[in-house]
Formats: C-alpha cells, structure tokens, sequence
C-alpha cells in the first residue's frame, strides 16, 4: 500500500502537471496503476463508512436506513440498487438517481434537512473526509459490483426521464454555445489528451457510468456521478445543476439508459 | 375513402406504437420543452455562470430546434446577422504577436464559475486542434490547424477571414461547435490578432 501511495503521488503530480507531461504515457501510466490498484482500491475504505453509515441509528427519527430505505429492490436491500437505477419510486413520485433517493430517504426517513445535506454535498480538494451522502452511495454502489447495469426503461416514467435527459444533453447555450454532445456526441475525439466518451452509443455510455462512484486522483477524493454532472456544467460554462435535482437524475438516466446490459465493476479510479 | 381508410390505419399504428411499453411517450420537439422546463426549474446562478445564461439566443435556438441542422432561409439569416456583428480593427492591420497569440492559444481559463470573471479568458484553442507541432497534448474536437498559413498564404483577406472566423464562427457556418471568441466577449481585437498570427505570420511555428 506505501508503495501505492508514492506511485499515486508521483502520479498526482504528473496529472495535473504542465500539458506536456500529458501524454499517451500518462495514460498508459495511469491504466497500469488503475490495474494495480484494483486488489487495494482506496474505494473500500469509503464503502465501509457507507455500510456503518446505512446501519447507524441516525439523524432526528433516530431510524437507520437498513430499516427505513428502499432503493427499489425491498427495504434495507442494497443488492443491485445502484445497477437498477434511476428508477421510479412511487412513494415520492418521481424517477430517483440512488444519490437522489439515498437523500430522499434521510429526509424522509431519519428527518435530516435537505438544505443541510445540500450545503456541501462533495468533497473539495482540502477536505479530509468525503460526505455521509458520498460514503453511503459507495456503500450502495459496492452492492451491485459485478452485476449488468439494468435501468427499466421499459417504464413510461424512466423512459421520460431517460428521453428529456438525451434532450438537456443536446441544449446548446450559454456564453461558449455548449452542450453536453459538444464533447460528448462523437466518436473518437478529445479535449487535449483526454478521450471523450460518445454517450449515445452504449460503448460510450458504459465508459461515462463506470468508475462512479470512483476515487479521483486529482486532489485525492471521492466522488459521485452527481459531482460528475456538476462539473460537466461547470466545464460547459452554465450554471449549476441543483443538487439531487430531476435534471441531474435525468443526465444519468441517459448515461445508465444507454449502458443497459453492460457490467458495473463497482466504485473505482478516476483521474 | 380509400385517404380516410389510410389515416385511420396509420393513426392505429401511431397509438400501439405510443402505447407500445419501452417506447418514447411524446415527441422530439415535447422532449426539448420538457427539457428546458427542467433546465430552467433545476439549475441556478453561481459565481459568474448567471442564471441568464441559460436562455438560448437565436443561434443557439435555430441550432437546438433543428438538431443542428437548421433550413437553409433560416440558416442564411442567421449567418448574415452575425457576420454583421463582427467588429474588425479599426486600424485595418490582423498580425499580431504569434509568441503571445501560442500562450493565448495553450490557455484554456474563462467564464467558468470557478473562474473569476475579472481575469483575461483563454483561447482554449488546444483543447480542440492541433496547432504548434511542438505541443503533442491536443484535442481532436476541431480540425488540425498545423500549417494553417503554409497552405492559405498569408494574404490581407485571407488575414480577414481568419480574424473573422475566430471572433465569430457562426458567421459562417451557423451551428458550429467553436465558441464565438469576438461576439461573446472572451477574446478582445489584441488577443484576436495575437491568434491570427500564429496561424499565418509565415515565422510561427505552425507554418515552418
């Protein structure tokens, strides 16, 4: 594991280095150290404060999610939650991302605020822990490791979400005239040595889906395909997406549509 | 009768293919308004990213209706109202510096809400083509740029046309994926004349 970490550092360094250092090395740098580290994922560690997290007694209600949650597939059942969302959950009336309905359920259930959950819902590169919200998703997430991804968009509901989310993906605006297939609509392109993934084709889409939620080198911290969609925004120069909003579940319905019947291979490593 | 038993038949075939479970409920055009209602309820203004941003002009509009793709009237409309927008220098000369116009282009800064709205904006210009051969990390989005002068020549109009492109892409092709750096105010004329010369100033990089 110490060797790990100098290799992740040295790694660190030469990824967010000067353009140059960003070569096709670096790439192959970094897939040789993903390989590596897939016996010791750093992903782990936030998938067990997950599982304490979703079996503590917690918040107002003093209830824990174990007894209170169902992420569609029974109460207090993880396994294969996250392959199987977005979903629509009848008792909150809308399609539900797992982060969204994770929050759903700790508002709901355990009495917690959704403007306190809101208030920092991702780890910023000082912070030396990531959210509650961020370690249950891992948690979750590890539930449905190795299983095919399978969101039913044979439901009219899903299939609404996964429909206005591929035409939010095609919304040109904004000071640059971006959308999401600006980068995102082709094959084969790149934003300097970056591949970009072409969501419209399930190729594309599984490599957008997996890895989340996925440790990301760069600052060292553990995201979620929420913070994903943040950033995209962010990076297309609009403003943000609330979080836990029907926009953003919509985004990853798209993304989880179109990755239908590809492998899930758990929480991961992000650059 | 033979029409009426014709529509009634492809009215049939419409209604079981809506309620044909997996399907698309509505249309294109019914996703687009949905999708705009959800952008306009669920996002919000944050650092210099204003929620105004987020209306379409009428660029942004021809291209979102029509999948990129708009008609032809519409599409020379558009075009000629941009192309009259461009403001070219007053002191009719293009060249700039290609030394500052390379550190424009490397830059990919600007109109982020993390970046702040006081600094000067990049040109993001690696981001997208291959430019200086010496710069080996760049993107593919836009067509490769290497030797962009060498095969145009360096004439006064096609310096014009270049400046022209760079500060509003629209002007000639109308849903263009590039930014319009002039019109939208991230490049101003120094920045875009900087540009213009590394990639026709015969002594930059580009062109050797």
């Amino acid at each position: 594991m110490k060797s790990h970490v100098a290799l992740m550092a040295a790694l660190s360094v030469a990824l967010v280095g000067p353009a140059a250092a960003q070569t096709k090395d670096a790439n192959a740098e970094f897939e040789k150290f993903r390989a590596e580290m897939e016996e010791s994922s750093p992903a782990e560690l936030f998938e067990a404060r997950g599982e304490e997290l979703w079996k503590a007694k917690r918040g107002p209600n003093k209830v824990s999610l174990a007894e209170s949650c169902d992420l569609g597939q029974g109460l207090g059942n993880v396994e294969g939650a996250y392959v199987r969302t977005p979903r629509y959950f009848a008792d909150a009336d809308a399609v539900m991302d797992i982060e969204r309905r994770l929050v759903w359920c700790m508002v709901e259930k355990q009495g917690f605020k959704f403007e306190d959950i809101a208030k920092k819902p991702f780890q910023g590169a000082n912070d030396n822990n990531a959210p509650d919200i961020t370690n249950l998703v891992t948690y979750v997430a590890s539930g449905s490791r190795n299983m095919k991804f399978d969101m039913p968009l044979h439901d009219a509901k899903v299939r609404d979400a996964f429909e206005t989310g591929k035409a939010m993906a095609a919304y040109r605006a904004g000071p640059y005239d971006f959308s999401c297939n600006t980068c995102h609509g082709t094959d084969g392109k790149r934003i300097r040595m970056q591949n970009l993934p072409n969501l419209a084709t399930s190729e594309g889409a599984i490599r957008g889906v997996q890895g989340w939620p996925g440790y990301r080198m760069t600052g060292g911290v553990m995201l979620t395909s929420q913070w994903r969609m943040n950033d995209c925004f962010r990076q297309q120069r609009f403003p943000e997406p609330k979080y836990a909003s029907q926009a953003v579940t919509n985004l990853i319905a798209y993304m989880t549509g179109n990755a239908n019947g590809q492998l899930y291979k758990g929480p991961g490593i992000k650059r | 009768m033979k029409t009426l038993a014709m529509i009634s038949g492809v009215a049939a075939a419409v209604a079981l293919l809506a309620g044909c479970a997996g399907g698309p409920s509505r249309s294109d055009a019914e996703y687009r308004q949905l999708a705009l209602d959800t952008i306009k309820r669920d996002f919000q203004a944050k650092g210099q990213a204003k929620y105004d941003r987020l209306t379409a002009d009428e660029v942004q509009q021809a291209c979102n209706a029509h999948a990129n793709n708009p008609p032809a009237d519409l599409v020379l409309k558009l075009t000629g109202a941009q192309f009259a927008g461009i403001k070219l220098p007053a002191d009719n000369s293009y060249l700039g510096d290609w030394k500052e116009g390379e550190k424009i282009a490397q830059s990919g800064r600007g109109f982020t809400w993390s970046d702040k709205a006081t600094d000067p904006a990049g040109g993001n210009c690696y981001n997208c083509h291959q430019i200086g051969p010496q710069e080996s990390s760049f993107g593919t989005l836009g067509p490769s740029l290497l030797g962009y002068g060498k095969t145009r020549g360096n004439s006064p109009e096609m310096q014009k046309y270049t400046y022209s492109k760079i500060y509003n892409s629209k002007a000639f092709n109308l849903c263009s994926e590039m930014p319009r750096f002039g019109h939208a105010g991230a490049l101003n004329e120094t920045q875009i004349k900087h540009l213009v010369a590394l990639l026709l100033d015969p002594a930059s990089p580009v062109n050797k």
